[in-house]
């Protein structure tokens, strides 16, 4: 009995050592993740869903600091963003990756500082999103950066010498965009022959704004839309027998998957993103076998945005010790003082660093369209 | 050249809206309510159209005659359970009814084909747009949906005045009692009137679809909207005033987009509406009614 007995006792201590030590370097984190799984911006979230789980499965594969992810759905809208948030809160989150697109993500940033709970968004890529709270940080590109650096690859390449454009003047995604891309744009030199609009209200019919860029003689038409929109550009285009170079952003990205889309009308359009699929480095490569062998698609930039978002907060966090067990006012602020004097290399950038307010800064990458896939403009 | 190729954009946008408009305008000729549910059946017979002929591959004939008969059965099924019950209360309850509708059916469409974007083909795909005087592009989706507007709109004037089941639509659009006391059956008449303009609206929305290839949840609600607003402009229960206040709204929203700036198209487009709605409040089209005192 007492033989027992100190058998027991030895394989409780032993156990409470373990459990000690294994709370020490293994605790579990709860990773919150919202954007639209369902809508018209669907193609992104459902993007960032997967592809977070593949970085936090591998994440946990290593053993030490566990991952715990749990993916809202926000419909792309601000009002449902913020009840995913409760949602996510409610559940115990304590760092965030999200939201995924613009809008919602200025909505939820505010809450997220108020609750201090650290936020890395993978793609709400407007400039005001990092400025709603010191714990708010992006890792793509601020819009202004995108027409500033779709500007230069223009100019650099040469790609087109009569530019038009035809944007969405009731998004702040793109408008910030266009903004950037005109300043940079009349720096260079390029010459912008014709500016046009359409609304959300507006949208239905864009053959009058097609028509005006055909007119004007546009070699290059810049569009720093979302891709529904641009797929509906595209077949006006064709039909209209109009095919200059289509030049997009990360918002076209998803373009291909649009159901009963002839794809051959995008054959040839160029699109900003950091992430090519096709890229030769081994992570990359692994990333994109391992998401092709649980979807059957092709990687987007969105999905390789959440994967680095999930590995930069993975290396934060170890680098500041974190367990998960510390409170989230605690993780918040030793994850934003690693944030902004570490150096992450991701699949969309090496080299990432952050600024104070949350800024990305790494190099931009241009893919174009070629039979049906994305291809590295070299 | 430009003004004949943006008249041209703008008279086969503005087709479109007149389509449309019929069904909004007969609604509220003879049942005097404003039907908002009317846009979204529109898309509801897209996408009857879009699944008949790439789900099942049948040809596109078919797509538009299914998307017709569905949105017949639907229409009459709209005015049986949600309006007829509420004839006679308040106009307001009906018109509340009709959002409730309206948004009913997006959502349902939502459900069911989910709200991501599909890109519809068009029905004349296989039609090589003409090429005249050089610059001058009239595409086969403008030929079919001008061409289509032309002729229901002269079916619809001729169903009007020489049937029996017209005529009594015109007796109740006049006086709904005195065209009941004539032994009119009035309840019949307001849903044949339905069936009529959600006809109507599948084949309007397959020709949008045609030229505006996105096909969403909400793809009918603004059109559904722009048309309402030409058949205010035409005269509200004014079937050639449908006509007209479609392809005029049509063409101004293009020249002011074309000639005056896409970014303010929409201010210009109702400016010119208030403007003249000041100067002929009954609409273009429209009759002057003297109130019964």
């Amino acid at each position: 009995m007492k033989k027992l007995l100190a058998l027991v006792l030895t394989l409780a201590m032993v156990t409470a050592m373990f459990a000690v030590g294994a709370s020490a370097e293994a605790g579990t984190m709860k990773i919150g993740m919202s954007g639209p799984l369902t809508g018209g911006a669907a193609v992104y979230g459902t993007a960032v869903a997967r592809a977070a789980q593949i970085a936090v499965d591998e994440v946990n594969a290593l053993g030490g600091l566990q991952f715990e992810l749990n993916c809202q759905d926000d419909e792309h809208d601000a009002e449902k963003a913020v009840s995913a948030y409760n949602t996510l809160k409610d559940w115990g989150m304590q760092m965030m990756c999200g939201t995924v697109t613009t809008k919602p993500c200025l909505a939820v940033g505010p809450e997220a500082n108020e609750d201090r709970i650290f936020m890395v968004t993978p793609s709400a890529s407007a400039s005001d999103v990092a400025y709603t709270g010191d714990n708010v940080f992006q890792i793509c590109f601020i819009d202004p950066a995108q027409g500033k650096i779709s500007a230069e690859v223009i100019a650099e390449k040469s790609l087109g010498s009569k530019i038009g454009i035809i944007y969405d003047s009731s998004d702040v995604y793109s408008t910030g965009i266009l903004d950037s891309f005109t300043e940079e744009a009349e720096t260079l030199g390029l010459e912008i022959v014709c500016t046009e609009a359409f609304t959300s209200d507006t949208k239905a019919d864009l053959t009058t704004q097609v028509t005006k860029c055909k007119e004007s003689g546009a070699d290059l038409v810049f569009l720093p839309i979302y891709y529904t929109e641009a797929s509906q550009i595209l077949t006006t285009a064709s039909k209209i027998g109009y095919a200059p170079l289509f030049f997009g952003v990360d918002g076209m990205d998803g373009i291909l998957d649009v159901e009963n889309f002839d794809t051959s009308l995008a054959e040839g359009l160029h699109m900003l993103t950091p992430f090519a699929a096709d890229a030769k480095d081994e992570r990359t490569a692994a990333f994109v076998a391992k998401y092709k062998e649980l979807y059957n698609e092709v990687p987007n930039q969105f999905a390789a945005d959440a994967y680095d978002v999930i590995w930069a907060m993975y290396q934060a966090a170890t680098a500041a010790g974190l367990t998960g067990a510390e409170s989230n006012e605690d993780i918040c602020a030793a994850m934003i003082e690693q944030f902004t004097s570490m150096t992450y290399d991701g699949i969309t950038g090496m080299g990432m660093t952050w600024d104070e307010d949350g800024f990305v800064s790494k190099a931009g990458n241009v893919v174009k369209i070629q039979d049906g896939a994305y291809v590295s403009v070299e | 050249m430009n003004i004949l190729q943006y008249l041209i954009n703008g008279i086969s946008i503005g087709s479109v809206y007149a389509i449309i408009a019929l069904g909004y305008t007969m609604v509220y000729g003879i049942a005097k309510m404003l039907n908002f549910a009317h846009g979204d059946v529109i898309m509801v017979g897209a996408y009857i159209c879009y699944c008949v002929t790439v789900y099942l591959g049948l040809p596109v004939l078919a797509g538009v005659l299914l998307s017709m008969v569905v949105c017949t059965v639907l229409g009459i099924t709209i005015e049986g359970l949600a309006y007829k019950p509420l004839r006679g209360t308040p106009s307001l309850a009906v018109l509340i009814t009709a959002i409730g509708v309206s948004y009913f059916l997006q959502n349902a469409a939502q459900l069911i084909w989910s709200s991501n974007p599909k890109s519809f083909t068009s029905i004349v795909s296989n039609m090589k747009p003409l090429h005249l005087f050089g610059s001058l592009t009239i595409t086969g989706e403008v030929i079919v949906t001008v061409a289509v507007s032309v002729v229901i709109m002269i079916g619809l004037t001729w169903f009007t005045s020489s049937t029996r089941i017209g005529k009594s639509m015109r007796a109740v659009s006049e006086d709904r009692d005195a065209a009941q006391l004539m032994g009119i059956n009035v309840n019949r008449t307001i849903s044949i009137t339905f069936a009529i303009g959600s006809a109507l609206a599948a084949v309007a929305g397959v020709l949008m679809c045609s030229s505006i290839p996105v096909l969403m949840p909400t793809t009918g609600s603004m059109p559904g909207i722009r048309a309402f607003t030409a058949a205010v402009f035409g005269g509200i229960g004014s079937i050639p005033g449908a006509m007209l206040g479609g392809i005029l709204l049509g063409i101004i929203e293009t020249f002011a987009k074309a000639y005056l700036s896409t970014q303010f198209s929409d201010a210009i487009v109702f400016g010119v509406l208030i403007i003249i709605l000041l100067v002929k409040p009954a609409g273009l089209l429209g009759k002057q009614v003297q109130e019964k005192v």
